[in-house]
């Protein structure tokens, strides 16, 4: 069920915290794990809903919020596009799961990003279907913003390729 | 359902961060059981919390013992345990056939040396769990051909 993995995110967090003195250091091994984990997810999801590819970076970016956010943590997220240029996207999300048990961060961990697991496993999980791209958090509940914003800016291919079809 | 894919992934990776983590400091494989094994304990105190909201009180460790081999291992992994034995003084053997933590590993003898690593956190989470039922217990597993284990 959904609780053992919040609570073993939970339990992650707080050992890794113990270990690393420094918040950025326990974001990047969050992120780390993450993308580990991401680049795992791609397969586990591709099969459980057999989706089109998408042909677009705004397909994309809609896939990951609509389909996968419900499939794994069951809330949706929204999509905005940020960019003219059609390559960056923010994931609005009103409701985060993995924090339910948390009520608030400590005063001295003020610069730790909680989720940034989510971050890493998004990274990974596109990069795996050769769509490289940066995913950071925008805004973060925990910290007091209104709702939590992770930002996809999709990087440029190193070559150029027509998407074909499967 | 969705979610087990995602705590699977999310256990093997904390298991290898941990231990690549090691490597790079003491080297101490000790001490990263230990870690993963507490990690357990404070996610299974709160998941017993939780399940035992509204059951009933239990008569007596035994009745514990089948809640833990039944409810809670299906609420965790989603099947029962499939053997119980206990020596009416205090030692239960939990055995399960088909480990889920295990199954994606192997079937049979290979990478038998690094099945305890995966176990320890559901070591921990039996623990916590009897201790938030206020049983103090060792928990220890066996492992003797994947992906069964006790």
């Amino acid at each position: 069920s959904r609780e053992l993995f919040v609570l073993t995110y939970g339990a992650l967090v707080a050992q890794l915290c113990k270990d690393y003195e420094k918040d950025e250091d326990v974001n990047i091994c969050l992120d780390r794990m993450g993308y580990g984990i991401g680049v795992r997810l791609i397969d586990d999801f591709l099969a459980r809903s057999a989706v089109k590819k998408c042909r677009s970076y705004s397909e994309t970016a809609d896939m990951i919020a609509q389909v996968a956010f419900k499939m794994y943590l069951g809330v949706t997220a929204s999509v905005r596009c940020t960019s003219a240029a059609g390559n960056e996207f923010s994931l609005i999300l009103d409701k985060n799961p993995l924090v339910d048990f948390v009520e608030e961060l400590p005063a001295e961990r003020a610069s730790l990003c909680y989720c940034n697991l989510l971050c890493g496993v998004i990274r990974g999980a596109l990069e795996m279907v050769h769509l490289p791209a940066e995913v950071t958090f925008l805004q973060d509940r925990l910290k007091g913003d209104a709702v939590t914003e992770i930002g996809i800016t999709f990087l440029r291919k190193a070559e150029d390729r027509k998407h074909k079809r499967n | 359902m969705a979610d087990e894919a995602l705590f699977l992934l999310l256990h093997n990776e904390m298991v290898a961060g941990l231990y690549r983590a090691a490597e790079q400091g003491e080297g101490e494989n000790g001490r990263c059981t230990t870690k993963l094994e507490s990690m357990g304990f404070r996610v299974g105190q709160g998941l017993i919390e939780r399940f035992t909201k509204d059951t009933a009180r239990f008569k007596d460790e035994l009745d514990i013992m089948k809640f833990i081999c039944k409810d809670f291992w299906t609420t965790v992994f989603k099947k029962q345990i499939d053997n119980l034995r206990t020596n009416h003084q205090g030692i239960y053997v939990l055995q399960d056939n088909k480990f889920r933590l295990l199954t994606q590993m192997s079937a049979g003898k290979q990478y038998l040396e690094h099945a305890p690593k995966y176990l320890a956190f559901t070591c921990g989470l039996i623990r916590g769990g009897l201790s938030n039922l206020g049983i103090k217990s060792i928990v220890t597993a066996e492992v003797s051909s994947m992906p069964a284990c006790k």
